[in-house]
């Protein structure tokens, strides 16, 4: 790949930027360049999601034959973890709380907002760099040491932490050393999601092109900055929380532990008088707002997609910026509805449930104008489009799903059950998972120079597309069925879930097989970047301001300021010369 | 009371600031008389909701004043009050929020 | 690479990057300290019985050092109005003044705990204690950090008043702005866990 970090001649010359040329430590790992900083971040989110995938796959031997011993693999894992290949109870747990804790802290954000965000927004609006570089650069590095942290709890005795991703109390206080690690880790990833959170909202208000009102934003820019507000207003009590367990575990306090707490037959010694919901309020007061920090890049990156591969506006945009913010704004008062079997009264539920209705209206309106933007396109079928028109019916069968899980009674059979697994699923792997696909190969000549080899595309594609239906749809069945959610032994020990087994098998090699379709993407991502298509600045024809920088950009991103004279999607504009008339073109 | 120019020192003149530090110190003044205020009338311990009602009054007007003058809140621009505005209102729910959820139902046992 | 409204302000928002940025992190920490205050309402409700403040914790070692951090408040203030009128000297004063108030605020609270530990007034005693090390410990973190780059604006990052003395100066209101508002969290620290 090019240097992106390399001087333009012609830049900045009002000040004289001595730049001496950065030595490689300077210039590949400790840079304060926006654009290194997303590669360090997107490489880093995509690993982790390859490693958290990987724990999922071998849960999936566990739910598909319980009590097998897994061939090869099983003894490599070690007798402590699984006796004779077969896996241990403990073990299941552990991958299922890394799988999640992993896929949407060190996976899905920091590829979705550290990545695309980084990458991707100061060029979207014109400008050289984040706001405050330096912090940007600081935010990576906490990323980081939080990844280390959750990778070296593995390996600490006892395992990583098993209490869910949730690290619900009283049981994540209890637990082995992992579940201290897990909240160290924790620490340190939500340090670098607010100082990400303070550079975006900084640079997406301050330094934007001349022209470029925030109503001819990308939708993409919009969804980061709401994004960024919902990261640093919602995990400060998190982090807060977090304080707290570390201190029950540690300093032997009791916020979350109740009294005359039992374990193992013993009485616990601590002083009691906590509460167990304390922890869930604070978790949830993050975790529903960071659901929607999972989704909102996702639609900004298909939005862009989908405006630049129909050749045409997007449909309502003025009401998909308003729903954004609503949804934004809404997301921080629903979060209850994951505590509806807490043996809260009629009115709170009622509450939560009626602020959950309300908060799906912004996110019917945002897909449906994404949906009728297909309508009357000349749509041009390349793998990312293929993705982001993809994820329309996945997030739709996810939003859809969603709905009797937020209404209180509805939610009495389907709470903890695989039901709630297919949904948040289908959302975030064919949801969110495609629109950061389509991203990659969007953005990808951008970052590179080169294209992605597209025959590796479709293959990928339609793969991942059919597998993700069938590990995910039959845990709709299961689920309704009344199987819970975290039984290690996926059901066998209860009769009601008989019927149903069988479907773990189909979900687990479909599961497997996704894996394979993954390979032609790992092989095209490193392959293309030396013999891909070489392309210029705009080989997508597109609209908006990052199509004007060099492929890749340099340090600064521009020859000079770019300026905004229109929207951002002004295309097929009647009487225009071409089917695109860009924003930054005069 | 931000400069407004690149070199110029600030758009503030001298006697502005003057005006300013006759505010800091009356400010300081303030906040020690109330800070007296709000420990003697702990001293009469009177019965919880009526004390936390006194305490929690002072020490907003005690914060509102760090907050306005030492912190420059009254002459901020809209954007600042904007996203303040949007912190309080999701400050509350946070403190509101929990503890009538978990009193909610509470007669229900 | 100079990033625009570093230093000068951008004309429709009328602020700088870094009074954002502050204002932005301290809306963070404002969300933080409030999961702190719900999880001592819920915890307090919850209890069957809860002490009341002055019967275990130090009313007037508290009140001293509430008058301390307030005064650093004032000293720091002036550290930047200071800078406001060059005189830089005076800055020296004043910010040298606010590190060594903040100083002596950790020196009490170090031997307010160490009296309660010595007692065996641990946090893990019961749940007042527990929220009382918790949320004064976090503050007392927060004057450490403050203090900290005070320190480093006083002494080696005062390099930059020579050679760019406006961005100095609205480096020193933001972290003004910070000890500011650490000293607003002790203003409802003090009464919620000394005086009720």
């Amino acid at each position: 790949m090019s240097d992106p970090t390399a001087v333009t001649p012609k830049s900045h010359v009002a000040h004289e930027i001595h730049h001496e040329e950065l030595g490689f430590w300077r210039k590949y790992v400790f840079s304060t360049d926006h654009k290194v900083i997303g590669i360090q971040y997107a490489v880093t989110g995509l690993l982790f999601l390859l490693f958290g995938f990987s724990l999922m796959m071998l849960m999936r031997w566990q739910l598909a034959y319980p009590g097998a011993a897994l061939p090869l693999i099983g003894q490599l894992l070690g007798e402590a973890r699984m006796p004779g290949g077969t896996m241990l109870p403990e073990f299941y747990n552990e991958l299922g709380a890394m799988h999640g804790t992993i896929m949407v802290f060190l996976g899905v954000v920091p590829l979705a907002v550290g990545g695309f965000g980084n990458f991707v927004l100061p060029l979207q609006i014109g400008a050289p760099d984040m706001a405050f570089p330096k912090i940007n650069m600081v935010s990576y590095w906490c990323l980081f040491l939080g990844g280390i942290t959750m990778l070296g709890s593995f390996l600490v005795p006892g395992g990583a932490a098993q209490s869910g991703w949730t690290s619900y109390a009283p049981l994540s206080v209890i637990a082995g050393t992992g579940q201290t690690w897990w909240l160290i880790g924790m620490i340190f990833l939500i340090t670098s999601s607010l100082l990400g959170a303070l550079n975006f909202i900084t640079t997406t208000i301050q330094l934007r092109a001349k022209g470029l009102t925030f109503m001819r934003f990308p939708f993409f820019c919009w969804a980061q900055f709401v994004t960024a507000f919902l990261l640093l207003l919602a995990f400060p009590p998190l982090e807060a929380a977090g304080v707290m367990q570390l201190m029950d575990r540690v300093a032997g306090t009791s916020f979350f532990l109740p009294s005359g707490l039992v374990v193992s037959g013993q009485a616990l010694t601590n002083a009691g008088g906590g509460n167990p919901l304390l922890w869930q309020h604070l978790f949830w007061f993050l975790a529903h707002p960071e659901v929607y920090v999972l989704i909102l890049p996702a639609f900004g990156i298909v939005a862009e997609i989908i405006a630049n591969n129909t050749r045409k506006p997007l449909w309502g945009y003025r009401s998909m910026v308003y729903s954004l913010v609503f949804l934004g704004f809404m997301s921080f008062i629903v979060w209850a509805h994951h505590m509806f079997m807490t043996g809260m009264g009629t009115a709170m539920a009622a509450f939560f449930q009626t602020t959950t209705m309300i908060i799906s209206i912004p996110s019917v309106v945002i897909l449906t104008a994404l949906i009728i933007s297909l309508w009357g396109g000349s749509i041009r079928f390349n793998t990312p489009m293929l993705f982001a028109t993809a994820f329309l019916p996945m997030f739709g069968i996810g939003g859809l799903t969603g709905l009797p899980l937020g209404l209180n009674i509805a939610d009495i059979p389907l709470h903890d059950t695989y039901y709630v697994i297919a949904h948040f699923h289908y959302v975030v792997a064919p949801g969110t998972i495609f629109g950061l696909m389509a991203g990659i190969y969007y953005w990808y000549p951008k970052a590179t120079g080169r294209k992605m080899n597209e025959t590796l595309g479709k293959i990928h594609f339609w793969g991942t597309f059919i597998c993700m239906n069938v590990v995910f749809m039959p845990m709709f069945i299961i689920g309704m069925a009344g199987v819970s959610r975290r039984l290690f032994d996926a059901g066998t020990a209860y009769n009601f879930a008989q019927p149903t087994m069988h479907w773990n098998a189909v979900s687990s090699w479909g599961a497997w097989t996704m894996a394979l379709f993954q390979i032609p993407f790992i092989v095209n991502f490193f392959w293309s970047i030396r013999n891909g298509a070489t392309v210029g600045e705009n080989p997508w024809q597109a609209t908006t301001i990052e199509w004007s920088a060099p492929s890749p950009p340099p340090h600064g991103n521009f020859h000079g300021s770019p300026e905004a004279y229109r929207g951002p999607y002004e295309y097929s504009v009647p009487g225009a010369a071409t089917d695109f008339v860009p924003q930054y073109e005069a | 009371m931000t400069s407004d120019h690149a070199t110029s020192m600030t758009g503030d003149h001298a006697v502005d600031i003057d005006r300013h530090v006759r505010v800091y110190i009356t400010v300081f003044v303030a906040l020690m008389v109330l800070t007296i205020v709000t420990v003697a009338v702990s001293r009469f311990h009177l019965p919880v909701p009526i004390a936390v009602t006194v305490a929690l009054l002072v020490a907003i007007i005690k914060g509102s004043l760090v907050a306005c003058y030492f912190m420059h809140l009254i002459s901020e621009k809209k954007l600042i009050y904007a996203v303040l505005a949007l912190t309080a209102f999701f400050f509350v729910a946070l403190l509101a929020l929990p503890i009538v959820t978990v009193s909610d139902g509470y007669w229900i046992h | 690479m100079d990033i625009p409204y570093t230093v000068e302000v951008r004309r429709d928002t009328g602020l700088t990057n870094g009074k954002i940025g502050i204002w932005l992190f301290l809306a963070s920490e404002v969300m933080l300290f409030g999961a702190l205050f719900a999880s001592y309402i819920l915890i307090r409700t919850g209890a069957p019985s809860w002490p009341r403040g002055d019967t275990i914790l130090d009313v007037p070692l508290a009140t001293f050092n509430t008058i301390v951090l307030i005064s650093s408040s004032v000293t720091m203030v002036m550290a930047w109005a200071s800078l406001m009128r060059r005189r830089f000297g005076t800055y020296r004063i004043y910010m040298g003044a606010t590190i060594l108030l903040g100083l002596v605020f950790l020196v009490v609270k170090y031997f307010e705990y160490g009296h309660h530990l010595r007692l065996g007034e641990f946090p893990s005693s019961n749940n007042f204690l527990a929220i009382y090390f918790t949320l004064t410990g976090l503050h007392m973190l927060h004057v450490f950090g403050g203090m900290v780059v005070n320190a480093y604006f006083w002494g080696p990052g005062a390099k930059l008043w020579k050679t760019n003395p406006v961005w100095f100066t609205n480096r020193v209101e933001h972290s003004g702005l910070f000890w500011h508002f650490v000293d607003l969290v002790w203003i409802f620290l003090f009464p919620t866990l000394y005086l009720l």
